[in-house]
């Protein structure tokens, strides 16, 4: 099967294992061209994709932009910041002044769970979600799955993966349960007891809040970043005490019995979640899941823009 | 679907050994040269040029393989996307002379694409095109062969099969006819 069996990336749990898979293999020809003299290919010359950010990032963007610009495609960029829809213009009629000038794909990112599959609905593009609120950021899990296979080969059956933090306001932990599961890995949460969603023990993951027993169990660890800007209310008394309890250093990583490998889909709050001599060590990935984004994005665009219609 | 060989088991060697003597005169001792064969079956042709070349020369040749998958000019026209194969040339090819080998050369399309993705790895002297089997009169960009092993006459609902020992369990070429029903 060469084709994936959505027309839009809304979130991983639409995607099925081939999907997954799917992506992943073609990632690994665009992570090819990436490492070439020349690090672009002609295949999108005639597409022109829309990249609309409701809310801030930086690497994302970036990836993303970087991705489509390898591929040849026009690119148009749009913050919501300076925009008009700081003047009380609404989703659909932002999108659609975009649209009406011939865009064929549209990359979101919004505040807002559910936008991107909103606009599916509605709108006459493919749409890629890069992220809705604390729903799913499906590339993320992708790039994700993506760095751990290159680590630890092509099969997840059995392989444990902790995500350690914020699990109740992170898109990105839920995509990665979706996408790891998917894939046939064991999933892991870790974190304090309020930021640890109270039915995920439903989607089948493991549930632990002593983060030494969480590294021993796990080949993997994810670390995530608490993203203090969606916590509304107070969910931990310090951030010094989170770091004394959840956050990873040096001596821990040291001593345990195994060489696990360590994730985090940034921005880094250095000293908080990890610490600087562990995020720079050489059993981090950090910087290899970076690289592999803009394969993994390509790879996304490349593929849904083959269902793209000519007229 | 009426099947014959056009190219058996002895000519089809014969026809190796000729193209690797061909490329012998005009590049002597391959000193600026390298081969590259086209992904996915043009990868076999070169694999036994090879072969007879190293042989013959006593010396490893600088081979290397590209697919051309992002550079074709079919994207969107087809019903499901072609996965890529691998690229796997780890060497600049800035000013040398690059023989481009595919086992069957037809609309010429293929070629074009792999001349595009060559660029991706520096501007090379020269471009020679190696075709195992030269559909003449197919051809839909005007594009030749340098060195041919065999030219077929076809119509373009006919397809020619080039199949290897190594995956097919014999050496031969195949010209696969549909029957006609009115006849």
């Amino acid at each position: 099967m060469n084709n994936l069996s959505v027309d839009h990336l809304i979130g991983i749990k639409d995607l099925t294992k081939q999907d997954i898979q799917l992506i992943l293999k073609t990632a690994d020809s665009f992570k090819q061209v990436i490492n070439r003299p020349i690090k672009k290919v002609p295949s999108l010359r005639d597409i022109t994709i829309a990249n609309l950010f409701f809310e801030n990032s930086t690497r994302t963007k970036l990836s993303f932009e970087l991705a489509e610009k390898r591929l040849s495609a026009d690119v148009i960029n749009f913050a919501a910041s300076g925009s008009s829809v700081k003047k009380g213009e609404t989703l659909i009629d932002t999108v659609n002044n975009i649209l009406a000038m011939k865009v064929d794909l549209v990359v979101m990112r919004h505040p807002n769970p559910g936008a991107a599959k909103f606009l599916s609905e509605r709108i006459n593009a493919r749409v890629v979600n890069a992220g809705d609120g604390t729903h799913e950021h499906p590339t993320q899990a992708l790039l994700d799955a993506y760095s751990i296979r290159e680590k630890h080969g092509d099969d997840f059956t059995g392989k444990k993966v902790v995500i350690v933090g914020d699990i109740t306001h992170s898109r990105v932990a839920l995509s990665n349960i979706f996408c790891l599961q998917k894939l046939g890995a064991e999933v892991m949460v870790c974190g304090p007891t309020t930021l640890i969603p109270k039915y995920i023990g439903e989607l089948g993951v493991k549930v632990e809040h002593n983060l030494r027993k969480a590294l021993e169990w796990c080949d993997v660890a994810n670390m995530l970043r608490i993203q203090l800007e969606r916590q509304d209310i107070q969910y931990f008394p310090t951030l010094r005490e989170y770091t004394m309890l959840f956050g990873l250093d040096k001596k821990l990583l040291d001593s345990l019995d195994k060489k696990i490998t360590i994730m985090h889909p940034g921005p880094i709050n250095r000293g908080v979640e990890i610490t600087s001599d562990v995020a720079d060590s050489d059993q981090s990935i950090i910087l290899q899941q970076v690289e592999n984004g803009v394969a993994v994005r390509m790879a996304i665009i490349y593929l849904l823009a083959s269902k793209i219609e000519r007229n | 679907m009426e099947k014959r060989t056009i190219l058996n088991s002895t000519h089809f060697e014969i026809t190796l050994k000729r193209l690797a003597s061909q490329l012998k005169e005009n590049h002597h001792l391959f000193e600026n040269t390298v081969l590259i064969g086209l992904q996915p079956r043009g990868i076999h042709v070169l694999q036994r040029l090879k072969k007879i070349l190293e042989a013959d020369l006593k010396k490893e040749l600088t081979c290397g393989q590209l697919d051309i998958t992002f550079y074709r000019d079919d994207f969107r026209r087809r019903e499901q996307p072609i996965i890529p194969s691998v690229t796997n040339i780890d060497f600049i090819i800035e000013n040398k002379n690059v023989v481009l080998i595919d086992d069957v050369l037809f609309s010429g399309r293929t070629i074009r694409s792999g001349l595009d993705a060559l660029l991706a790895f520096g501007r090379p002297k020269k471009v020679e095109l190696l075709a195992f089997i030269d559909r003449r009169f197919e051809r839909h960009l005007p594009i030749q062969a340098d060195y041919i092993g065999k030219t077929v006459d076809t119509l373009s609902s006919q397809r020619v099969s080039v199949e290897w020992t190594e995956i097919e369990g014999e050496d031969k070429v195949v010209l696969f006819t549909q029957e006609n029903k009115n006849e």
